[in-house]
């Protein structure tokens, strides 16, 4: 049994079972460890990933279905400002929320460049975070959009 | 320096070739005990070790918790890192700097006053000397003990401590691997428990063949007695086992539990061991006030369910874990195992935070079980989110009756603060059980639980004294021994719960005199400068004065402690708008905790602090159903969202001619205690029990 999938921009052929939770392929096929166990549950959001733009719970996300549909996880982050501005706003303790987040905080500055913090909040909301870095969470995804290049971005969502 | 006030990690390991090390790589290679767990710890010790040496940040890598090459520093709790860990360190630090600069002159001919350092070089006369800390490390003795009496560098001195300094830890936590989930090792096996319902529960029968037929793979199933453990190389099959496992498992000798058993009332009453701190009864006499106050159990509820690694090869045992001590953890292994000590390393690898001690160390007596059957593996076992839930130890409930004798003019003269409590440390070395031991064929002894002794801060008793100038103030202590449920550490220990009740019962005995809360705590202050100078403030950024009349859903409430009345001192005061919940608004703090050593970093804990606070308050309890937790998942456990997070400012007082004092648990207390007036003074009402959730307002709202 195999996949065939498209993670951070690459073609990825992957010996799996289409059933196999999202979250076991990327971490342990492909050894992308940013997208995290939380809970298996849909409710914490350390698993969240990209599929085709979209935030998606990786640990309950059979993975053949995300065949042929384009996977972002916080690996491809590398050049996007939001790494820069979650360090920049030091908005994190433990850290173990923070790929998810990073990824939802993603979409929403792909489809909303300039977002206010009512749609931050609404964006984040299915993440949790108990150290309470909140505040600098919000406050570094407003960095992060004031950091973009203007008009790229709506390009980036549709591509 | 005496011996006396030399700080503990120092006086364990006085070599400083235990702790830094300079190496061919043109590298400082710290070793420290204490561990990162998500509080910034690295970066603070990287910052003073950078300070005392004159070595660049950049150029200082830091190994933390490794029984093969760290220092034993027991475990990394109750705020004393800073304060025990980095006092060390500096003395170490600016012992080697002396040895050095001793070496370098001698070398010179000259004093040692006259070298300078700068980024680790060895500079005369404003020119180099073409030495530095590398090129003479192999010509100084780091292993000779020092005696402490090195004098650090002069406060006015420094450049990098007291810097707001970035993390050393967040890149890599933003960009993919980090944590000990994240490590792989060669013949990887994951496992996942089945585990025992409860203490002393017996495993009758198990469908092996069913869970099979769940796993859809190959499968190993381990049984030691009680202990069931389910092994795949592949993860997916392993948690389908696990999430299969309980329903094809029988188990005998189940303990009965009651869901009144949840509440703290629960335990007024039981037998306990009792003391009493402070100062002894009989308590003055004059006019009495009572009111009694709650928090039920609560979970550390880390975001990631605890994951250890170990392997056995060759005979000896190495274990990767997120534990709070290495050593400790260690220890307890080698008892378990019966083995000693020698025959095991314990890796300390970051994870996310704890707040205490939950899980972390289970789950590694856990993989080392697996590991010691099952050699030339290296087993990962990972919790689940229900077992995390389930088995962590708890946060115990307390039960806090405050009894003030009052003066004519309505000040209290005589506090006595009745605490009813679970312990608040049950770790392996204070009377606890690795939770795996209680499943083998040959079970551990009975748990003793005990409580942290008054020198190290108290456990059900900690704060429970008010850091007011009260003529007398006592605790009654009764630490309730047997709890339906594992209890241990939570940030704070008992300090959320009686900085709750002492600062909320302050405010009752002012309002029945007519005074403003603030002034009234004030009074209470003579010979205290730096609280009252925290609680002035906060009053002051919050716009106290203006607070209004309250009583129509909208309120401010202040709380103060000086965590454990002798680490940082804080004050919180909170903005809620109560309906039929209670939402926060604003919250501004306070917090003298002398030197800090990153501005930064300290904010950071300053504000988790009051939103994990706040969390607690507004919305956590454990609940119980006939075999145990039933609130095992986010739905059943709910803690604060983003949606609910308020606007926080907190602001450090400049204290740095004072000693450092941790805190990164000190808005605790003050934040509950800030809420809970908040809401009285929003709904002319008081809440007095923990969480204040919707139906509690609607309580008080009926008059209930």
């Amino acid at each position: 049994m195999s996949l065939d999938l498209i993670v951070n921009g690459q073609a990825r052929h992957v010996a799996a079972a289409p059933t196999t939770p999202l979250l076991d392929v990327l971490r342990n096929e492909l050894d992308l460890k940013g997208t995290r166990y939380g809970c298996g549950l849909e409710q914490c959001g350390s698993c969240m990933v990209l599929v085709d733009g979209e935030p998606v719970f990786a640990c309950a996300r059979e993975a053949g279905t995300c065949a042929g549909k384009r996977i972002e996880t916080v690996e491809s982050l590398a050049d996007h400002p939001l790494r820069a501005a979650f360090l920049d706003e030091q908005a994190g303790q433990c850290g173990y929320c923070l790929s998810g987040i990073l990824m939802s905080a993603k979409a929403l500055l792909d489809r909303t460049p300039h977002p206010t913090r009512a749609q931050i909040v609404e964006a984040l909301e299915p993440h949790l975070c108990r150290c309470g870095t909140q505040s600098r969470i919000l406050r570094a995804v407003e960095r992060a959009a004031a950091a973009l290049p203007e008009g790229a971005q709506r390009l980036g969502a549709m591509s | 320096m005496s011996a006396t006030t030399l700080p503990l990690s120092f006086v364990n390991n006085p070599s400083p070739a235990r702790w830094l090390r300079f190496d061919p790589d043109r590298l400082l290679h710290l070793a420290v005990g204490k561990v990162e767990i998500g509080q910034g710890i690295l970066t603070a010790l990287t910052q003073i070790a950078a300070e005392e040496l004159d070595v660049p940040m950049d150029r200082i890598r830091v190994l933390s918790g490794d029984t093969d090459a760290a220092p034993d520093e027991g475990a990394t709790t109750s705020s004393l890192s800073i304060e025990v860990g980095g006092g060390s360190l500096r003395l170490i630090a600016a012992e080697a700097r002396a040895r050095m600069l001793d070496r370098i002159a001698q070398r010179l001919n000259c004093a040692p006053a006259e070298i300078e350092i700068r980024e680790g070089a060895f500079f005369r006369g404003g020119a180099p000397t073409g030495q530095d800390y590398w090129s003479l490390a192999h010509e100084v003795d780091l292993v000779r003990p020092a005696a402490g009496n090195a004098a650090p560098k002069p406060r006015t001195a420094y450049r990098v401590v007291g810097q707001p300094v970035r993390r050393v830890d967040l890149p890599a936590k933003v960009s993919g691997a980090a944590f000990v989930h994240d490590l792989v090792r060669p013949d990887m096996l994951h496992a996942r428990m089945l585990r025992q319902p409860a203490r002393g529960a017996r495993l009758a029968a198990l469908d092996e063949a069913a869970i099979r037929r769940a796993a859809g793979g190959e499968l190993r199933i381990l049984r030691l007695g009680n202990f069931v453990a389910l092994l795949s190389a592949d993860e997916t099959v392993a948690q389908r086992a696990a999430v299969a496992a309980p329903a094809h498992a029988r188990w005998e000798n189940m303990r009965a539990i009651v869901p009144e058993q949840q509440e703290a009332a629960w335990l007024v009453g039981k037998p306990s061991n009792d003391q009493i701190v402070g100062d002894p009864l009989p308590a003055a006499s004059g006019k009495v006030m009572e009111a009694s106050y709650s928090r039920p159990y609560v979970a550390h509820a880390s975001i990631g369910p605890s994951c250890a690694l170990a392997e056995m090869r060759g005979g000896h045992l190495s274990v990767w874990s997120h534990t709070q001590g290495v050593y400790p953890l260690r220890a307890a292994l080698a008892r378990v195992l019966g083995v000693g000590a020698e025959t095991i390393s314990v890796h300390h690898a970051q994870g996310p935070g704890c707040y205490g001690h939950n899980g972390a160390d289970d789950a590694a007596l856990d993989a080392a079980l697996i590991a010691r059957e099952i050699p030339d593996h290296c087993i990962r076992l990972q919790w689940r989110r229900e077992e995390e839930f389930g088995y962590e130890p708890l946060g115990s409930a307390m039960a806090i009756t405050v009894r003030a004798v009052l003066d004519d003019a309505g000040r209290p003269i005589d506090w006595t603060q009745e605490v009813w409590s679970g312990s608040h440390v049950q770790r392996p070395a204070m009377g606890g059980n690795l939770l795996a031991h209680e499943a083998l064929p040959t079970p551990a002894p009975d748990p003793r639980p005990t409580d942290p002794s008054e020198a190290a801060g108290g456990g059900g008793t900690r704060n429970g004294i008010p850091h007011y100038a009260i003529p007398a103030r006592r605790v009654l202590h009764h630490l309730v021994p047997v709890t339906p449920v594992r209890t241990s550490a939570l940030r704070g220990l008992g300090a959320l719960p009686n900085v709750f009740a002492i600062e909320c019962f302050l405010d009752e005995l002012a309002a029945r005199i007519g005074a403003d809360p603030v002034a009234y705590r004030l009074s209470l202050l003579d010979g205290r400068p730096r609280a009252a100078r925290v609680i002035a403030r906060a009053a002051e950024m919050a716009g106290w004065s203006g607070r209004g009349k309250g009583g129509e859903g909208h309120g401010f409430g202040i709380g103060f402690a000086q965590y454990k009345n002798r680490s940082a001192y804080a004050a919180v005061v909170v903005e809620v708008e109560v309906d039929r919940e209670v939402r926060l608004k604003r919250v501004w703090c306070a917090a003298d905790a002398g030197l800090v050593v990153n501005p930064d970093g300290a904010r950071n804990q300053l504000e988790g602090g009051i939103l994990q606070a706040a969390s607690y308050t507004l919305k956590e309890r454990i609940t119980f159903d006939a075999t145990g937790v039933s609130s095992v998942d986010w739905a059943s456990y709910p803690i604060l969202r983003f949606s609910e997070v308020p606007d926080i400012a907190c602001e450090l007082i400049a204290a740095d001619e004072e000693r450092s004092l941790g805190m990164g648990e000190c808005t605790f207390g003050p934040t509950a205690a800030a809420i809970g007036n908040a809401v009285a003074h929003a709904l002319g009402a008081r809440i007095r029990d923990m969480p204040f959730t919707r139906e509690r307002v609607a309580s008080v709202l009926l008059g209930g």
